[in-house]
């Protein structure tokens, strides 16, 4: 196990490494010149120069990457040509709003999709199936972004009953004081005990939430539904029925913990999407997380800032499947 | 007259993309209490068929179920509902042993962690009694060292050591009826030798019934009482084991027995080599009877009774011919 | 060219099975509908400029007046900020949706499939080498990399797809490798390869054949996904440029008028929608269909 766990990680390195590679192929592709973007528009050719220098394009290219190599190893991932701060402070301030959007999201996704997968298989060809089975296909051909207007339409303009964005509304910005121990404002609301920024947080969770939890919603609950299919087939679900374990049982307990590799999998799949999903949506909710940050960037062309999400982002997800990948290994029957 | 187990006229069916299928027409067995009946046919004859029938355990999409009845003591068991089957007879009065002991324990969990929960809800028991419990049952079995087996995981286990868990867990809750679907098929030929003993030792000692499925007739002319004859999901020979073995009269039976290896001589006399195509309507076995003859292209021979209460469904044997 | 003949040789039962399976297939009222419906797309495709009322407007916009209204009889779906009619546009946004779907598709499979079809049947060094360029490729958060990498080309369609490409095609090859790996231990390939059947043949008429199941199966639902991604791409900037009637770039637009104009983000909208559903659908039944006889039971 302990022998799997580091082969598995040296090759997580190998591939980081890779994607270092990759994306120091991407910065040096841009058909716009870097050093002129960062000494601005109206430079004159001798700070162009200046900033060049200032960036080392002038060395030769195998020294750029070995400093590029070590900047990250340094933490360092540049400075965004629009905010002019160092990329990882702007992330880290970044970072406990998007958590938040991810961490629901997920909860979402598992908290729904999983039992909507299971009613669905062990109903299989009867009315909750076919409905569990539309859902989930139709919930994975909806555009995020396109749903997260129609949901701010109807429950904001329409309705009125839910805020149009932001972590919490204006008066609450202005006039309380909120906490800040975690960055994440629902936790630090409750350390704090003050329950009104709790529940003005929460309720600006919800819709941002539910819109980049429908398509995790959809893939785990179809995930779900053709791992336990398969499942049910085997022979061992035979014989626990014939030993007159009740259904319940059967379903939930037998059958749902073999189903806990491809599950993994699964969930760590989808909150790769929900990473991703976010960058869509932070935007149109006004929410100051990672996801607008690279958003803005890629409209500004501010090449640094997105480099260093997408460099910050692959990490992450490399160590979440990391993580999935150990979980499967759990499993008795895998020989590592 | 209703025995203690009794099925009568069963006949089922699949739905398959072709269409519906009939794979089971069987007339009539019966089997008393305490007694060990075989069932001997081969590959694909429907034994397994029969087996889930019985426990109403066929996928409820494809299986049809045209008419008879399955009658313990009397209930005709195809007319429960799920729910019935589920608290009365599975585990509690009926109980199965698969063929194969590696797909029917559940890979994920240890052999303790499964005759546990099966003990847990037949008879509610909990910590030190449930462990104590299945100790008694392992033992039962002849499983050496049952504590540390408690823990181990099914692929940990050999071949024989896993159908004896099987064993375990379907008697851990005194069922009074066993169907033993081909117990020994996947297990090396010198386990299989123990495995036999330990069915026939538990069935005296517990007084159970046996319904023993087998594909070949080496495994069921010692300890069977009555022996029944299967082929193509249609009884065609059915009796007392002694009387079956040596007058036996259907080709196929005689093929079967003359299949056991014997004395250089004896050795596959009888053993069928013609393959034919089959003729509809006539006997299901004519394409490979060495000894057919015209009425076998033209009708399909029911079970009758020759001496006793041994049956066949052979033209030949009606007129006394062999 | 005998290759080629070995590998149709290898399709007849194939052929008859899938025929059988066809049958099965056509029973199914969703797929049908959603075939149609595809079929109706295609059509409106080609016709656009003969169906839309407005043809011109799929890129020039010179009626001021007519900017924002609702949804009429003139206008079905209304018009945008530029008074154009946004029914045309979404009619003519089908074409940008379907070709950037096929394309990107039928050439990431290009790129894909023979990379992994060789890695899994040819094993060793070769194979260790392609799947850790495959792996490296991976490990990206889907979609981040066809942003990057739409980024750094510089926004344009043609880019979103050359960047979707490069960061669709490992999929295929991780797919298809696996299959091939399994494929390869089996007994008919063990022994062509022990009468010392050349390595091409190998893989065309035996490897190729038994593991493209999966991967069709893929394809056909990445129809969909693909329609998603140049439609997020489009909305962050990346793809279609203005004034293109790509559907996603509509949406990205429509968000400054969309609390007054709900038509503007909502038809375009239903419009990506109903195509990646139909797609699913249909990748959903071929899969139905496929996998049962590709699996042992």
């Amino acid at each position: 196990m302990i022998k799997f766990t580091l082969r598995r990680l040296l090759l997580g390195l190998i591939v980081l490494f890779g994607v270092v590679l990759i994306t120091f192929i991407l910065t040096r592709v841009v058909p716009s010149d870097p050093a002129a973007k960062w000494a601005g528009l109206r430079a004159t050719p001798e700070q162009i120069e200046l900033a060049r220098i200032q960036l080392g394009l002038d060395k030769p290219i195998y020294v750029q990457f070995i400093r590029y190599m070590t900047d990250l190893l340094n933490g360092n991932l540049g400075h965004s040509f629009r905010t002019r701060q160092p990329i990882l402070s702007d992330l880290q301030s970044r970072l406990p709003a998007t958590l938040e959007l991810v961490i629901i999201s997920s909860l979402f996704a598992i908290l729904v999709g999983i039992p909507l997968g299971v009613v669905s298989a062990s109903n299989k060809g009867k009315l909750p199936d076919h409905f569990s089975r539309l859902f989930s296909v139709g919930v994975v051909s909806l555009p995020t972004f396109w749903i997260g207007l129609i949901l701010q339409l109807v429950f904001y303009r329409i309705l009125g009953i839910l805020p149009i964005g932001g972590r919490v509304s204006l008066e609450t910005t202005l006039f309380m004081d909120i906490p800040t121990i975690t960055g994440f404002i629902t936790l630090d609301a409750l350390f704090a005990g003050n329950f009104t920024v709790f529940f003005d947080a929460v309720w600006h969770l919800i819709l941002p939430g539910f819109t980049i939890g429908m398509y995790p919603i959809g893939l785990v609950a179809r995930m779900t539904r053709s791992a336990l299919l398969e499942i049910l087939n085997e022979d061992y679900i035979t014989a626990a029925r014939s030993y007159g374990l009740p259904e319940r049982t059967v379903l939930w307990s037998y059958a749902l913990k073999n189903s806990v590799g491809p599950t993994s999998t699964v969930v760590a799949l989808s909150i790769g999407y929900t990473l991703v999903n976010t960058f869509l949506v932070e935007a149109i909710f006004a929410w100051p997380g990672i996801g607008s940050y690279i958003a803005t960037a890629v409209t500004g062309l501010d090449y640094p800032a997105i480099m260093g999400v997408t460099i910050v982002s692959t990490v992450a997800y490399v160590i979440l499947n990391l993580v999935a990948d150990i979980v499967v290994a759990l499993d008795p029957r895998v020989r590592v | 007259m209703s025995g203690y187990f009794e099925i009568n006229d069963l006949r089922v069916g699949f739905r398959t993309y072709e269409g519906e299928k009939q794979v089971l027409n069987i007339e009539h067995i019966s089997i008393d209490r305490g007694e060990t009946f075989g069932l001997v046919g081969e590959s694909g004859a429907g034994k397994t068929v029969l087996a889930l029938a019985i426990l109403n355990l066929l996928p409820a999409a494809s299986a049809i179920i045209y008419n008879g009845e399955i009658c313990l003591e009397g209930e005709n068991l195809l007319t429960k509902t799920q729910e019935e089957m589920r608290e009365i007879y599975r585990g509690k009065r009926i109980s199965m042993i698969f063929q194969d002991p590696m797909s029917t324990l559940n890979p994920v969990f240890t052999v303790g962690q499964q005759l546990g929960k099966v003990l847990q809800h037949h008879r509610g028991l909990k910590g030190k009694e449930l462990v104590s419990k299945s100790i008694d049952a392992l033992e039962m079995v002849k499983l050496p060292d049952a504590s540390s087996i408690l823990n181990k995981y099914p692929h940990e286990l050999s071949g024989g050591q896993r159908q004896r868990v099987i064993i375990a867990i379907a008697l851990s809750c005194d069922a009074e009826f066993l169907i033993a679907d081909e117990p020994t098929r996947n297990l090396d030929v010198t386990i299989q030798a123990g495995i036999l003993k330990l069915i026939d030792e538990l069935q005296r000692n517990l007084n159970i019934s046996v319904l023993f499925i087998a594909n070949n007739m080496g495994l069921v002319n010692v300890t069977c009482k009555n022996i029944g004859i299967l082929y193509n999901g249609k009884l065609v020979e059915t009796g007392p084991s002694h009387q079956l073995i040596n007058h036996h009269t259907h080709p196929y039976t005689e093929a079967l027995i003359s299949a056991i290896p014997r004395s250089k001589e004896e050795k596959l006399k009888f053993a069928s080599a013609i393959i034919r195509p089959e003729v509809a309507g006539g006997c299901p076995y004519y394409s490979r009877c060495a000894q057919a003859i015209e009425v076998c292209t033209q009708k399909n021979p029911i079970l009758q009774p020759i001496s006793g209460t041994h049956q066949v469904a052979c033209f030949l044997a009606y007129r006394g011919e062999q | 060219m005998k290759q080629l003949d070995a590998f149709l040789f290898t399709l007849k039962p194939r052929i008859r099975e899938t025929r059988q399976s066809l049958y099965f297939y056509n029973r199914n009222r969703l797929q049908k509908i959603s075939l149609i419906v595809v079929g109706i797309m295609v059509l409106i495709a080609i016709f656009a400029p003969i169906i839309s009322p407005f043809p011109e407007h799929f890129r020039l916009g010179n009626n001021p007046s007519d900017k924002l209204l609702p949804p009429s009889g003139q206008y079905l779906f209304g018009t945008d900020e530029l008074g154009r009619d946004i029914f045309s546009r979404v009619l003519y946004g089908t074409r940008i949706s379907l070709s950037t779907a096929v394309i990107a598709v039928a050439a990431a499979l290009i790129v894909g499939v023979p990379l992994g079809a060789i890695a899994g049947t040819v094993g060793g060094l070769t194979d260790e080498i392609i799947m850790r360029i495959t792996d490296v490729f991976l490990s990206f958060p889907p979609l981040l990399l066809a942003i990057a990498i739409a980024a750094f080309l510089g926004p344009s369609l043609k880019n979103a797809i050359l960047a979707i490409v490069i960061a669709w095609w490992p999929w295929y090859t991780r797919l298809i490798r696996g299959q091939a790996v399994s494929v390869r231990e089996r007994q008919f390939v063990r022994s062509a390869r022990s009468i010392g059947t050349p390595m091409s043949k190998i893989i065309f008429s035996h490897v190729l054949p038994n593991t493209m199941a999966p991967v069709i199966v893929q394809a056909s639902m990445d129809l969909g996904g693909v329609i998603l991604t140049i439609a997020s791409l489009s909305f962050l900037g990346l793809g279609a440029q203005a004034p293109m009637p790509d559907w996603g770039l509509m949406i990205s637009t429509s968000r400054t008028y969309f609390l007054n104009a709900w038509w503007y983000s909502t038809f375009p909208g239903i419009a990506i929608f109903i195509s990646v559903l139909v797609f699913n659908i249909i990748g959903d039944g071929i899969r139905e269909v496929l996998d049962p006889k590709t699996r042992k039971f």
